[in-house]
């Protein structure tokens, strides 16, 4: 024991996934204690058995709300960017505009999304477009504060060389940005996971998508409490394996120079 | 002959230079001393164009053209910070003034490498600055200055946060490589040992509004070395700049 306790990445590994394993059989022990019905609260067991049985159906909802979630996480990326760059031209620009972008990030998508659903005709576009909305702000308030976030020095530097404007963009302004825009870029995939499954319970079962959230009303409607805790599941590890990844780009980008990615050695 | 003949005059809601006559003839090494918030680097910031004249007074440059701008402008700005790009290696950071005036990579490697074997770092062109010791950053951020082979190097402080070993060894080594290389140099420091370790020439400027109080000519052979240091005529010619610092600081009038 001694020695796994002494090593940080063990540690950092081995203590979240025994406290999981405990809390999983104190779930499953006590379901089983006290006798309570699949019904009201399924068992792990439950759970894991649902999982492997309807996993062919489970697997194709999960396939269409991760393309949902990576089609609005990428749109809201470019657009996200490009306004970000249109805003830093001109501070005239982001005052004017600044506001509106800020309107769109404090309104509910559940409130918006009834909305787009009835103006937009097909499902899979008007849910993207409910998602999209949800993961943008991030983007843009991140990579416009990265592009402003230039070390003064290096300005003059770049100035006293008679630096042109797309030279200090492209060697200045850009790298300067990449920190703050990873950073945007993990919040922004997570909530556009949230945006997809949102915009799905709201746009409910009528519509023809069957994502995740489908999954999870229909499982409701049939009492398939096992299912709905499969489905959740589900939507749970798309999270995980999505900000995973954003955190293995950022430290594809920024590992050699940037101090968040960069570990305590000297 | 490359003559620096500036005049200004800049109030900044205060006053922050009292119009300046000081010429900085080439080969020389003139240090601006003076206490802190007198417009030394202000002063530099000025004549390195990164900041405006606010009274329309302008820097001539005598026997290079007759404007700002024109080619025969070649001027390299130390700043206090090594002022590096940290997303680039030693030896991209160095290229820098470089590649913005579009010299093609080819010839840019030798005057790279050039300059990085001038202060001492060759081996570390593929090195990020986070992994060099404060003291390292600095020569690095001297090499770059030196790799457009300025006619003028402005250096505002550049040793200021470092140790004092490291220090001396960097004044040390650059002296070496003023004399070497024949540059011009205009020096800002707070130190009156490295303004006459270095120097030609040290200008000690008074406070509010900003202007020269006294000149000195350091009248000791070239090149020097650490010995100087060491000798009578150094630790005379400290004495009286501390004296003429003591005064300026005192403003005129009395408080």
């Amino acid at each position: 024991m001694r020695p796994l306790a002494q090593s940080e990445a063990a540690m950092s590994i081995a203590a979240p996934f025994l406290v999981g394993v405990a809390m999983i059989g104190l779930w499953e022990t006590m379901c089983r204690e006290f006798e309570i019905p699949v019904f009201l609260f399924p068992k792990p067991s439950d759970i894991g058995r649902t999982v492997a049985s309807e996993w062919p159906s489970l697997l194709r909802a999960l396939g269409m709300t991760l393309r949902i979630a990576f089609q609005a996480f990428g749109t809201a990326v470019i657009v996200g960017t490009l306004i970000a760059f249109v805003f830093v031209q001109s501070r005239v620009i982001e005052r004017s505009f600044f506001p509106y972008a800020v309107l769109l990030q404090v309104t509910p998508v559940v409130a918006i999304a009834p909305l787009i659903i009835i103006l937009v005709k097909n499902t899979q576009l008007a849910l993207t477009l409910c998602a999209t909305v949800v993961a943008l702000f991030p983007i843009i308030s991140n990579t416009t504060l990265g592009l402003r976030s230039v070390d003064p020095g290096l300005a003059s530097l770049f100035r006293m060389n008679r630096a042109g404007r797309l030279q200090t963009l492209w060697r200045l302004r850009i790298p300067s940005a990449l920190p703050y825009f990873f950073g945007g870029l993990r919040i922004s995939s997570g909530l556009a996971l949230i945006g997809a499954v949102v915009a799905e319970f709201v746009a409910g079962t009528g519509g023809r998508s069957s994502g995740l959230a489908y999954e999870i009303l229909q499982a409701g409607f049939a009492l398939d409490i096992p299912r709905m805790f499969a489905a959740m599941l589900l939507i749970t590890a798309a999270g995980v394996a999505l900000f995973s990844l954003m955190v293995a780009l950022s430290k594809l980008a920024l590992g050699a120079w940037h101090e968040s990615e960069v570990g305590v050695e000297t | 002959m490359e003559v620096l003949s500036v005049e200004k005059f800049f109030p900044d809601g205060t006053r922050a230079l009292a119009p300046i006559d000081l010429t900085v003839p080439a080969g020389e090494f003139v240090t601006l001393i003076g206490p802190s918030g007198c417009g030394k680097s202000t002063l530099l910031k000025l004549v390195a164009d990164l900041l405006e004249p606010s009274d329309g007074r302008i820097l001539w440059w005598r026997g290079y053209g007759d404007k700002l701008g024109s080619d025969g402008r070649r001027i390299a700005f130390v700043f206090q910070d090594p002022t590096l790009m940290p997303w680039a290696r030693v030896e991209a950071n160095v290229r820098l003034p470089l590649d913005l005036a579009g010299v093609t990579r080819q010839e840019a490697r030798g005057r790279v490498a050039d300059a990085l074997s001038r202060v001492g770092l060759q081996g570390f062109e593929r090195h990020y600055p986070r992994q060099l010791s404060g003291g390292m950053r600095m020569r690095v951020s001297i090499a770059r200055s030196l790799v457009t082979d300025p006619n003028l190097l402005l250096m505002d402080e550049p040793f200021g946060a470092l140790d004092e070993i490291t220090r001396n060894r960097l004044d040390a080594d650059l002296l070496k490589l003023w004399w070497e290389r024949k540059l011009t140099a205009l020096f800002v420091t707070h130190s009156i040992y490295e303004a006459v370790f270095l120097s030609t020439r040290v200008v000690v400027i008074s406070a509010r509004p900003g202007r020269i109080f006294k000149t000195v000519t350091i009248d000791e052979p070239q090149p020097r070395d650490e010995g100087f240091r060491d000798s009578p005529g150094f630790a005379a010619y400290c004495r009286q700049i501390s004296a003429w610092l003591a005064e300026a600081s005192v403003p005129p009038g009395g408080e």
